[in-house]
C-alpha cells in the first residue's frame, strides 16, 4: 500500500536506460524491456531511493505546473502497478 | 533488403555460450547434434558479437548454454556486455555457480539470474536432471542470488512427472525468494522430442496445471510474476514463436552460427551465417536465413488470410516441418491446420500406454559434458 511518506526503489536488476536504436526510455527488468511514455519516465526519473511519493508528486507537479492532486493520484497507481509486476520496491518510511 | 517494410532491429540476444553441461534433462532445447569445445568461439569474438549487437539495438543479452559458466571466461563476457549497455541475464543449471564465482559475476554488474529447476522436491528433480545432488546445488545457488539482492528467476519446465505440483513449484519459487517463476511446458523439439512419451502429459494435467497457474497468479499477485508457456499439443491456436522470426531475437550458437530461434537449424534448406564470416547487422537485416519467415508475406493459406496472422506469425517454423515436412505450413498447434488432429493424436498415443511413477520414467538422457 502506498502512502505519502513511501519510499519507492528501483530494486538491483531494474534500472532505466535509453534506447539509442528506437529513441525513448526503457525500464529495463527480468525478461522485460518495458518503454517508457514521457510521464512515466519524469516519474522514474525521480525515483533515486530517498525521495517520498510526496516528494516526488510535489517536484512533478511543480515541474509540470500541474494539479498536485491529479498528480497524487497518477503516481500512486503507476508506482503500485510496477510493484504488483515485481519491478519496484515499496520501502516503509518509519 | 531494400523494398518492402522497415527491419525493426532485435530486442533480445540468446548467447549459447557452450554446449557442455553438467547435467542431463531429457527436455533440453539444445540441438541433438551438439557443438564441441573446439568448435566454440573464443573471447574476443564473443565481445565483438556482444558490442555489435548493442550497436544493432539489442537491450536484453541471455548468457546461455549448456551451462554458461563452464567458460572460463563467463565473468569477463558479463562485464564487457555490461560495458556495451546490455541487460545481462544468466540463464543457469545452477551446478558449480555457487561462492566465489557467483560473487565475481555480481561485481561484473550481473543484472538477472535464472536457475533451472528440475522440480521442487529433490529425489524427483535429480531424477529428471541425471545428477544426484543437483537439487541441492541449485538451492545454495539461489540463496546466494536472493542474498546479494540480485533478482531470481526459478525456470520450471513442465511435463507429466511434475504436472501436478504447478502450485507447489510456484510455493518452492516464492520460499526462494524469486520475484518471478517461468512455468512452460516442454516444447518437443531435439532431445524433447526423443523423449516426447515419457514427458507428454495427459489432457487432464494439461487443464489442471493450467487453472493451477490461473490460480496461483491470483494468489500470490505482488509476490511473485508467473510467466507461463502452454503445451502446444494440446493448444487450439500456435504461439508466435520467438515473437514471430526475424522479429525481436536472434540466437548466436557456440560455434558462431546465428538462428532466429534455437532449434532453427532443423530446417535443412536453411543456411544460417556465422558471425566469424559477417556482421551481426548484415545477418539481422540481409540473410536470405532471417529473410525467410519473416513478416507475412511468405504464408500460404490457412495463414494468408488469417486475422490472427499478424499476432501469432503461423506459429513454430520448426514444429510446422516436423510434423508437416513443410517448414512454411501452419503450425499443427493450430486447429486451423489440416495437420491439427495428427498432433492431437500424438499426444494421446503418448500419454496412453506410459503411466511410470516420475521415479520409474525413463528418459533418453542428454550426456555432454
Amino acid at each position: 500500500m502506498i502512502v505519502d511518506d513511501t519510499i519507492p526503489v528501483l530494486p538491483r536488476g531494474v534500472r532505466l536506460r535509453e534506447d539509442q536504436a528506437r529513441g525513448g526510455f526503457t525500464l529495463m527488468a527480468p525478461e522485460r524491456v518495458l518503454k517508457l511514455d514521457p510521464i512515466a519516465n519524469e516519474v522514474l526519473k525521480r525515483v533515486d531511493g530517498t525521495a517520498t511519493v510526496a516528494a516526488i508528486v510535489d517536484d512533478l507537479a511543480r515541474a509540470f505546473a500541474a494539479d498536485r492532486a491529479q498528480i497524487d493520484q497518477d503516481v500512486k497507481s503507476m508506482l503500485q502497478g510496477l510493484a504488483d509486476k515485481r519491478l519496484l520496491d515499496l520501502v516503509a518510511n518509519d | 533488403m531494400t523494398d518492402g517494410p522497415a527491419i525493426d532491429p532485435p530486442l533480445g540476444l540468446l548467447a549459447e555460450l557452450t554446449h557442455r553441461c553438467p547435467l542431463s534433462c531429457p527436455y533440453c532445447s539444445n540441438p541433438a547434434n551438439l557443438d564441441r569445445r573446439s568448435s566454440e568461439l573464443d573471447t574476443g569474438t564473443w565481445m565483438r558479437v556482444f558490442a555489435e549487437a548493442a550497436a544493432l539495438g539489442v537491450m536484453q543479452v541471455h548468457l546461455s548454454g549448456g551451462e554458461p559458466t563452464a567458460r572460463h571466461d563467463i565473468v569477463e563476457i558479463t562485464a564487457h556486455c555490461r560495458d556495451v549497455g546490455l541487460y545481462t541475464n544468466l540463464i543457469t543449471s545452477g551446478i558449480n555457480v555457487a561462492g566465489a564465482k557467483l560473487d565475481a559475476l555480481a561485481d561484473a554488474g550481473l543484472d538477472h539470474v535464472q536457475i533451472s529447476f528440475q522440480g521442487d522436491i529433490s529425489d524427483r528433480a535429480d531424477h529428471v536432471s541425471g545428477m544426484q545432488g543437483s537439487h541441492a546445488r541449485k538451492l545454495e545457488l539461489a540463496a546466494q542470488v536472493t542474498g546479494l539482492g540480485l533478482p531470481l528467476t526459478v525456470n520450471a519446465v513442465i511435463h507429466r512427472g511434475n504436472a501436478d505440483r504447478v502450485r507447489e513449484m510456484v510455493q518452492f519459487a516464492v520460499d526462494l525468494g524469486a520475484r518471478r517463476i517461468e512455468i512452460a511446458h516442454v516444447q518437443y523439439y531435439g532431445w524433447a522430442l526423443r523423449n516426447r512419451d515419457a514427458l507428454m502429459p495427459t489432457a487432464d494435467q494439461v487443464r489442471s496445471s493450467t487453472a493451477a497457474v490461473e490460480q496461483a497468479r491470483a494468489d500470490f499477485e505482488g509476490q511473485i510474476v508467473i510467466d507461463a508457456v502452454v503445451p502446444d499439443y494440446y493448444a487450439r491456436r500456435p504461439k508466435p514463436c520467438v515473437g514471430g522470426w526475424g522479429k525481436r531475437s536472434l540466437n548466436v550458437t557456440p560455434s558462431g552460427k546465428v538462428l532466429p530461434c534455437h532449434a532453427a537449424e532443423t530446417i535443412p534448406h536453411l543456411t544460417f551465417p556465422n558471425v566469424r564470416d559477417q556482421s551481426l547487422s548484415d545477418i539481422w537485416h540481409d540473410s536470405d536465413a532471417f529473410n525467410a519467415y519473416r513478416g507475412t508475406d511468405w504464408m500460404a493459406e490457412p495463414c494468408r488470410s488469417c486475422d490472427r496472422r499478424a499476432i501469432d506469425f503461423g506459429g513454430c517454423r520448426c514444429q510446422a516441418l516436423a510434423m508437416t515436412g513443410d517448414a512454411a505450413a501452419t503450425d499443427p498447434a493450430c486447429q486451423l491446420s489440416p495437420f491439427h488432429a495428427r498432433m492431437v493424436e500424438l499426444a494421446e498415443t503418448a500419454v496412453a500406454e506410459v503411466q511410470a511413477s516420475p521415479l520409474d520414467t525413463r528418459y533418453d538422457y542428454r550426456r555432454f559434458l
